[in-house]
């Protein structure tokens, strides 16, 4: 029963909050400096086609009632026309939805299997040479700009030694993660540092409370204390970092997507802003709104999983 | 004379810090037989919690080092055993239950895996076997309905039911020693009395010895055998407990038990005992307690102390036992 409560109580708080996001991105097109419309056509058009443009698209009406028929319409998938490619804004973007999706779902994955034993092992072995190693090792694979990463990663595994494809989104499922292997090992080495090190300090936090002493008091064998009794209570304030980059990482991994020349949402983005495709730009940032909302729901119930707290209040 | 159940000879902890090293534990020579309750009392920092770490070897070292010439458990000496041989002595042989219960449990696991933990670990018990034990063991520490609440958390238990719990947690690999450390301080009072009549009927049935820490005179009066009072490291005062409490042989035991507020007693200022504990770090050659002493001279700063042994098997740590006689004659009149 406290569970239900919770969950609901978890939903209905994401209400709210995308109201706020319908808001900002319905804003962003009119704070938008200049006239849009001239813009997209570089000012080769007359006054009276830009009247007749705005009047077309409801753009000569009240803000607040543009604004109702943007939420009326963003409710039922309804995210306006790209005007470059003449199609629906929804269908543009769920079409290219999947493999982002799967990018990031891989990539923290990916990120989880590196830097969990990794932390566990630096946490073991705290304050020696392999707790500095692995720290040195995760703040150089931070440093280096992904970009660069996915280049060597190329060179290396795709066109030195032919493992795998070094661009494009195969069919089969099977073939998908193979693409994607590579891509998400490139986020996952900006990911994994930085979930390694708030892993390893958490644990330590974890290491010096009372009922760590108590466990060893009852004759626990210290990596039975680490994997039982420091890494789900460390996993708490983890959840919240590896929620937050998640977020971050939606619009950071365009770069990551336009370097596989994965079809992705993110190198939607970056044509859609060449382009000055202003109700696609829209779209993608609605789109991008709500995902951050549902990861960080995602985050809030799996605190649940973790802390029966939680459902104290 | 029956071989101890706990023999300490000669204990010393040192801790390593940038100030140099700190004693926490000076050549402390005590035993515990079976079944017996020692209580150990002192001020905060007098390194009674120390001591109970150190016989688990609990403490990490560095910066904790930890020397005697025997630490002998059960004809074992603990200082001798290997890390997995030390392991299965903690939570079978010695348990401990520990100042703080809201602290003492783990707030992400059910209580009743807690409790039962040890068991699966050391004696290799199923899940439902644990389980079963650890609702039976409940029980038998006054939880009521102990098979509904066995899978509740942490955060749904008072005080009093937590420490009840760690007891439970203590008592599952049916302890020869049990070390309690100030077991009743973080409750309120009506509790601790429920917890320490606890403590003795567990003792009554399994016939395990405790050594129970306390600063607190009236809880050791009614508990404890025998009693050893440490001051700065150093045990001051050994002996029975009833012949410590009746005529204290060192000044500072004198003290504290004139420090107890009496309720027939006019009430006014509460005796106290002037000045701080020493520092650690900064010990003068004489005795620990001299600068505070009632009746310290000038032999007590400059001659070393030791515990030495009297008749009626009690053992002090003061130049001058006899003085302390004077204390009682000099508040009377």
């Amino acid at each position: 029963m406290q569970i239900f409560r919770y969950i609901v109580a978890r939903c209905l708080h994401a209400v709210p909050v995308l109201l706020g996001v319908t808001i900002v991105v319905f804003l962003s097109i009119h704070l938008v400096p200049g006239d849009p419309i001239r813009i997209m056509m570089h000012g080769r058009i007359a006054d009276s086609e830009v009247a007749k443009i705005y009047h077309d698209l409801g753009m000569d009406r009240p803000i607040l009632l543009q604004y109702v028929v943007f939420l009326k319409n963003a409710l039922v998938g309804d995210l306006g026309m790209s005007l470059i490619q003449k199609a629906p804004v929804a269908v543009l973007v769920v079409e290219k939805l999947w493999p982002t999706l799967m990018l990031l779902a891989f990539s923290t994955a990916l990120s989880i299997l590196i830097a969990v034993p990794l932390s566990l092992l630096a946490a073991f072995r705290r304050n020696t040479w392999l707790d500095t190693a692995i720290r040195l090792g995760s703040i150089f694979g931070f440093a280096m700009p992904s970009y660069w990463i996915g280049l060597l990663l190329m060179l290396f595994f795709g066109l030195l030694l032919g493992w795998l494809p070094i661009s494009g989104l195969g069919d089969t499922p099977l073939d998908q993660l193979r693409h994607l292997f590579m891509p998400s090992l490139t986020i996952a080495f900006f990911l994994a540092p930085i979930l390694l090190q708030s892993l390893r300090s958490a644990m330590l936090d974890v290491l010096t409370s009372e009922h760590i002493e108590v466990a060893r008091a009852k004759g626990l064998s210290e990596w039975r204390i680490l994997i039982k009794h420091v890494l789900r209570n460390a996993m708490i304030p983890v959840i919240t970092v590896l929620a937050v980059n998640i977020s971050w990482l939606l619009s950071g991994a365009v770069v990551v997507e336009y370097v596989f020349g994965l079809p992705g949402l993110g190198s939607l983005l970056v044509r859609s802003v060449g382009y000055r495709d202003y109700p696609l730009i829209q779209g993608l940032a609605f789109v991008f709104g709500v995902l951050v909302v549902i990861v960080n729901l995602l985050a809030d119930l799996s605190y649940m999983l973790i802390d029966r707290r939680v459902l104290r209040s | 004379m029956t071989q101890p159940l706990l023999a300490i000879e000669d204990l010393t902890v040192g801790f390593h810090t940038p100030h140099g090293s700190v004693l926490a534990n000076k050549h402390l020579t005590l035993t515990v037989a079976a079944g017996e309750t020692l209580g150990i009392v002192g001020e905060s920092g007098s390194g009674k919690s120390v001591l109970c770490r150190a016989i688990l070897r609990l403490l990490p070292s560095p910066p904790a080092e930890i020397t005697a010439k025997s630490l002998a458990f059960a004809g074992r000496d603990l200082l001798k055993l290997k890390p997995a041989e030390m392991r299965k002595i903690r939570g079978q042989d010695i348990a401990m239950v520990f100042q703080n219960p809201m602290t003492s449990l783990n707030p992400v696991w059910p209580i009743g895996d807690q409790v039962s933990e040890g068991l699966r670990i050391h004696r290799g018990l199923g899940r439902a076997a644990a389980r079963q034990v650890a609702i039976d063991i409940l029980k038998r520490v006054g939880i009521p309905s102990a098979a509904l609440r066995v899978d509740d958390y942490p955060y749904q238990w008072s005080g009093g039911m937590m420490q009840r719990a760690v007891i439970a947690m203590a008592m599952t690999g049916q302890p020869k020693l049990l070390l309690a450390d100030e077991p009743t301080t973080a409750l309120d009072v009506t509790i601790q009395d429920q917890i320490l009549s606890l403590l003795m009927e567990l003792q009554r049935e399994t016939g395990m010895a405790i050594i129970l820490v306390s600063h607190d005179m009236s809880v050791v009066s009614e508990t404890c055998d025998r009693v050893a009072v440490m001051y700065a490291g150093s045990i001051v005062e050994l002996g029975v407990a009833a012949d410590i409490l009746s005529a204290p042989l060192h000044p500072y035991t004198w003290s504290l038990l004139r420090s107890i507020p009496h309720l027939d007693a006019p009430t006014g200022r509460l005796a106290t005992i002037g000045g701080q504990p020493p520092d650690l770090a900064r010990l003068e050659p004489g005795c620990p307690f001299a600068p505070r002493c009632p009746v310290a001279s000038a032999e007590c700063r400059a001659l070393p102390i030791a515990l030495k042994t009297l008749p009626g098997d009690r053992a002090t740590a003061c130049h001058f036992p006899e003085r302390v006689a004077q204390l009682d004659q000099r508040a009377a009149s």
